[in-house]
């Protein structure tokens, strides 16, 4: 079974700018780990600190915040908001014990594909590097 | 006589496409044809868009989307427009589609016959020329419509009569259809818009320049090549060696402003755009070095000036001043050269690649199409208009808008586009709703309290799913899921057979929610949700799972992986469809009647149009008089007298019995959303109410009073307008104009270029040359900003004897006895001696536009001039719904652009005046009251203002909330929900993310 341990990512993403750029290089074939499972909320202003931490208690190696680039929001700043959650998050990730990794901040427009899927590959490999969480193995125990 | 409800749209960039939208939401069917196999347009090959830098294609792909799914309009790709005979209200275009042998009903835009087709290697021309496709091909991915296009002068069938079948054996659906034959069709349309817009210059002739060398490219070859979705995925190289640049060249004016015949006009847009080129290129890496060889910089429009500044400052371009005058190769780099006009030298300097800032170009194609059918063109082929008829071509019922009336940038596109629509609304107001459709849906099925009943249909998409995921496994594991009493896989879902099968399912299996795995929501969800809809389910009972482009084309070599994957990921979508409910989509009635501040040339050009559509429309002006700034205007740069404009445009409110004029008022407070709103008027100390749906703010600016600057005294030294007034009256034997006078300035407010004055002063030197040709004019200035075919004027002038002298910010003219001013070119300051000063000093905002904004809750910019809702596709329209600007209050700009502005505020007004409701979006915030503690951390969240609390308790204005949930992220108690995005919804999809 630890052999087959390949990461698992709860990936957010917005429905004008991230989910798009994932649709994007999706069109453009551009090839990724299968490590994600991906939520579409309307703006990332709606990634709620509960999802995040219900993905990580429910054994996600990683989650990803993904939305518009700054300035870009279609709902004029709900990415802002994500940002200040995301940094909120970012200490109660640290509190537990998490690595940094483990809870990531992407902008990403919708034709980015290409960065899109490279920061997949990016972090699947510092997710591999460091190994499953140690929150998961808690929780089987 | 009877008038046609139905429209031709002639081109399907993105003007086109804007008044297609505006049109078919006002109740008009709509022909929307293009010559190419997509709609999109020069814009859909951008990489980003000035002064913001969006991104192009994201931005205009969603209209592209609503345009396909509109059921008022046909987008008709690949078909000509032959010939328009009839009458305003009545005509018969005759068109031809073309053949693209390929059945676009079966079609499904897979991509499978592209990528066996044999013939590689033809010049893409989405790619500009620097990219590949096949000789069967779909321009782009996100081409509308999505369908592939037999190319017959490379197909090996055509060509050379090989039986070639690379296509047909991929073409799991049979769509190719080699015998296919062009269709010619004659249409009755009651107007027809010409959209068809302008292309970039082909420098090919010019020599000088080495087009042919494969590292100098044309701009827009250049944005094909930042594009992520262009040929190199959008890593800047060189096509030569593919070395990345590290000094890149900018020569601006290729094919504008030479003295050659046919393009004499400045293209009003390659400043900017090669700016925008020049800080993308420096995002990609700030290690190369960027020049741009300019002549004058014209940053005419809203935020421009500022984008230059920008690119100067933040980004260190090196903005030449100069000619370039050729480019030649030497040991395998480029080397320009050039007249440097700050120093009067000829330089050389080398460079990696060199960018052709090549002006737009009116298609051969076009021009004999538009002469055929009788409408004017001018010397350079655009479309001819008069100055308060700028959307109106010669031939009544023939309208234009775009770059095919002159050269200009996207917003302006846009408004005229708008503006079209608007004025073919009101010419066909009798015909609104005759040939429109309205689906019938059945009456819906209540599902309350019913336990799940779960449909899921899995779609192979060809191979494009089926050739990775192994589908038939996913149906096996998705039968196991709880709820889920129907399951099935289909080989293309979002075809006609797919949706009648859902749909004949719903009703055998009793299905209460239906989930689709395939392809994206952000294309076909609509589709399935209305498949849905039509079954008598409540379309939010829908579900999506995306298993192509974020599973089988992603993971193409891990099949095994990418199964499980698409197993899980449809899991999580029958678990938020387990928890689903029906929405509605509430209508909200609208009052028909329009509010419009300002009695300028604007806000009357507005009323007069909402009016001739039928609207009443309350005028509201804060003077005396109607007229506002153009009552001071005693010429035009062209032609007519701006008074008679003006006095036949106030004759015409005055006796227009649906237009109420309210003369030294102002509106005091509002209130209420679109649809309803209500606003108290002071009127000669009394207060009234008005009761109005939509609300135009056309509140106008004035021309700034430079005191202060250059010893301004209203006598020898005046403004632009002053001088207007004694222009016919002065005798002088020299005058002196200085430019940017309290414009372009360091710090806001100013820090904007107003547009009109370069044009305004040379108008008015012009005046006076033709007056007394004796009289020494002198223009001195930063830049010449006569941009369009206003660059006529400035060699008029300069013909005329008008002496142009350039200062620098450094080196400011002083104005004292004598004018003195340092002119860089000769090396020497000059001294003059006028008789009259005349500073040309900027538009500025209405001071009221602060207290208006308030009241309207819209912003303003830092220059005080309105915000609209987006620079670029949304020019006259605010982010609040109901309520639009036009003219002078959106920011400086000559009068046709603001009669322009006017008639697409009326337009964007007249769509929910005419339709009598608004829908209220459906996915929005709602409020648990029994949770609600008032707290009112969701009403600071919310940037439209649409959450307030109300006795204690938060309060959800559906009319204004577009449903981002930002709100509900924060309400500390749970109480604020955001509907088909609720949390038990999104965190089962969490819980169901990954089978252990």
């Amino acid at each position: 079974m630890e052999e087959e341990w390949i990461p698992k990512i709860t990936l957010f993403c917005c429905n004008w700018c991230s989910y798009a750029g994932s649709d994007d290089a999706g069109v453009g074939r551009k090839q990724q780990p299968p490590t994600t499972r991906t939520i579409r909320v309307m703006c990332s202003g709606r990634t709620d600190p509960a999802f995040v931490l219900a993905a990580l208690l429910e054994g996600s190696d990683a989650v990803l915040f993904t939305g518009c680039h700054i300035g870009d929001c279609h709902y004029i700043s709900g990415n802002y908001k994500a940002k200040k959650k995301f940094e909120m998050l970012k200490e109660v990730v640290d509190e537990l014990g998490l690595e940094d990794e483990r809870l990531q901040l992407q902008w990403i427009s919708a034709s980015e594909g290409s960065e899109f899927a490279a920061y997949i590959n990016k972090v699947t490999e510092e997710i591999e590097a460091i190994g499953p969480s140690p929150l998961r193995q808690e929780w089987m125990k | 006589m009877e008038r046609v409800g139905s429209v031709l749209v002639v081109g399907g960039g993105v003007g086109g496409i804007q008044a297609s939208l505006d049109l078919a939401d006002s109740g008009f069917k709509v022909y929307l044809i293009d010559h190419r196999p997509s709609i999109g347009g020069g814009m859909a090959q951008l990489d980003k868009t000035f002064p913001t830098c969006d991104c192009s294609l994201c931005i205009e792909s969603p209209k592209l989307v609503e345009a396909s799914r509109h059921p008022n309009i046909d987008v008709l790709g690949y078909t000509e427009l032959i010939s328009v005979e009839g009458e305003a209200g009545n005509f018969i275009a005759k068109i031809n589609k073309k053949s693209r042998y390929v059945d676009v009903d079966i079609c499904n835009g897979c991509g499978a016959c592209t990528a066996k087709c044999p013939v590689k290697g033809i010049p893409s021309e989405f790619d500009e020329g620097i990219g590949e496709r096949r000789a069967i091909y779909i321009p782009f991915s996100q081409a509308v419509p999505n369908k592939a296009t037999i190319d017959v002068e490379h197909c090996l069938v055509f060509t050379i009569g090989r039986n070639c079948k690379g296509c047909r054996k991929a073409c799991t659906l049979d769509a190719i259809k080699l015998d296919m034959e062009d269709e010619e069709v004659d249409l009755r349309v009651g107007a027809v818009l010409f959209a068809t817009g302008a292309v970039p210059y082909d420098p090919s002739d010019l020599t000088q320049y080495s087009p042919e060398h494969p590292d100098v490219l044309t701009a827009m070859q250049f944005e094909r090549l930042m594009c992520a979705n262009g040929p190199t995925g959008g890593h800047i190289k060189r096509l030569s060696d593919g070395e990345d640049p590290k000094r890149i060249a900018f020569i601006q004016c290729v094919g504008s402003r030479t003295p050659k015949k046919d393009i004499e006009y400045c293209s009003a847009v390659c400043c900017n755009y090669a700016t925008k080129e020049a800080i993308i290129t420096k995002e990609h890496s700030r290690d190369v070095d960027i020049s741009i060889f300019y002549m004058d910089y014209r940053a005419c429009g809203k935020g421009f000036e500022e984008f230059y500044k920008r690119g100067k400052e933040e980004y260190g371009i090196n903005y030449i001043r100069s000619r370039a005058s050729e480019v030649y190769q030497s040991n395998g780099n480029l080397v320009v050269k050039y007249e440097d006009l700050d120093e009067a030298q000829i330089k050389e300097e080398e460079f990696d690649m060199v960018i052709l800032s090549v002006g737009l170009s009116q298609p051969k194609r076009t021009q004999d199409l538009l002469r055929k059918i009788g409408v004017n063109l001018n010397e350079f082929g655009m479309v001819e208009t008069v100055m308060n008829h700028p959307v109106e071509t010669n031939v009544p019922g023939i309208f234009v808008c775009g770059t095919a009336q002159g050269p200009k940038d996207i917003p302006e596109t846009v408004a005229q586009s708008s503006g079209a629509a608007g004025k073919i609304g009101s010419l066909l107001s009798d015909a609104r709703n005759t040939l429109t459709v309205k689906k019938e849906l059945p009456p819906e099925k209540d599902v309350t309290g019913e336990e799940p009943r779960i449909g899921v249909f899995v779609c192979h998409c060809g191979i494009n799913i089926g050739g990775v995921v192994d589908v038939p496994a996913v149906v096996e594991y998705v039968k196991t899921l709880p709820n889920v009493v129907y399951a099935a896989d289909q080989p293309y879902t979002c075809s006609d057979d797919g949706n009648k099968q859902i749909f004949d399912k719903i009703h055998e299996f009793d299905l209460n929610r239906v989930v689709v795995a395939a392809c994206t929501p952000r294309t076909h969800e609509p589709l399935f949700q209305a498949t849905c809809a039509e079954a008598g389910l409540n379309p939010f009972l829908f579900e999506f799972a995306n298993i192509r482009e974020h599973c089988s084309w992603i993971h193409m070599d891990e099949k095994e992986l990418a199964t499980q994957k698409a197993k899980e990921v449809v899991r999580m979508s029958v678990a938020k469809a387990r928890l689903l409910e029906p929405l509605e989509r509430g209508e909200i009635p609208v009052n028909q009647k329009a509010l419009v501040i300002g009695g300028g040339i604007s806000g009357m050009s507005a009323a007069l149009d909402l009016a001739a559509g039928g609207f009443p429309v309350c005028l509201v002006e804060r003077s005396g008089e109607l007229g506002g700034l153009l009552k001071h205007v005693t010429a035009l740069p062209r032609g007519k007298d701006p008074r008679d404009i003006l006095n036949e445009t106030i004759k015409k409110v005055e006796e227009n019995d649906l237009i109420n004029v309210y003369l030294n008022s102002e509106v005091t407070s509002v209130s209420g959303s679109v649809g309803n709103f209500t606003a108290k008027i002071l009127s000669h100390g009394k207060e009234d109410e008005i009761d109005f749906g939509v609300a135009i703010l056309a509140t106008g600016g004035d021309e700034f009073k430079p005191d202060g600057y250059y010893g301004y005294d209203g006598k020898r030294v005046i403004t632009q307008l002053e001088l207007e007034k004694i222009i016919d009256e002065i005798e002088a034997n020299t005058i002196v104009m200085i430019q940017c006078v309290g414009s372009r300035e360091e710090e806001p407010p100013r820090t904007y270029c107003s547009k009109i004055c370069c044009t305004e002063a040379v108008k008015n030197a012009i005046r006076i040359k033709e007056r007394n040709p004796k009289t020494e004019v002198f223009i001195l200035y930063k830049d010449v900003r006569t941009y369009g075919i206003n660059e006529l004027l400035y060699r008029d002038a300069r013909d005329k004897g008008v002496i142009f002298i350039r200062y620098t910010d450094e080196q400011k003219p002083v104005v004292n006895e004598y004018v003195e001013v340092y002119d860089e070119f000769i090396g020497q300051e000059i001294k003059i001696k006028p008789d009259l000063v005349v500073l040309s000093t900027p538009m500025v905002p209405n001071e009221d536009n602060d207290a208006v904004g308030k009241m309207f809750k819209v912003p303003l910019a830092p220059s005080n001039f309105f915000l609209e809702a987006h620079v670029k596709l949304r020019p006259v329209d605010f982010a609040t719904d109901g309520v639009y600007l036009c003219g002078l209050a959106h920011g400086p700009k000559p009068i046709d652009e603001c009669i322009a502005q006017a008639s697409a505020a009326a337009g964007r007004a007249s769509i929910p005046l005419s339709a009598g409701k608004v829908i209220a979006e459906a996915i929005v915030a709602s409020v648990d009251e029994e949770k609600c503690v008032g707290c009112g951390v969701c009403e600071d969240k919310c940037a439209y203002l649409a959450v307030s609390i109300e006795d204690g308790k938060a309060t959800v204005n559906r009319a204004m909330c577009k449903g981002c949930g930002t709100c509900v992220t924060a309400c500390p108690t749970g109480a604020m929900e955001q509907l088909h995005f609720k949390n038990d919804q999104i965190l089962a999809q969490v819980k169901h993310a990954f089978a252990w």
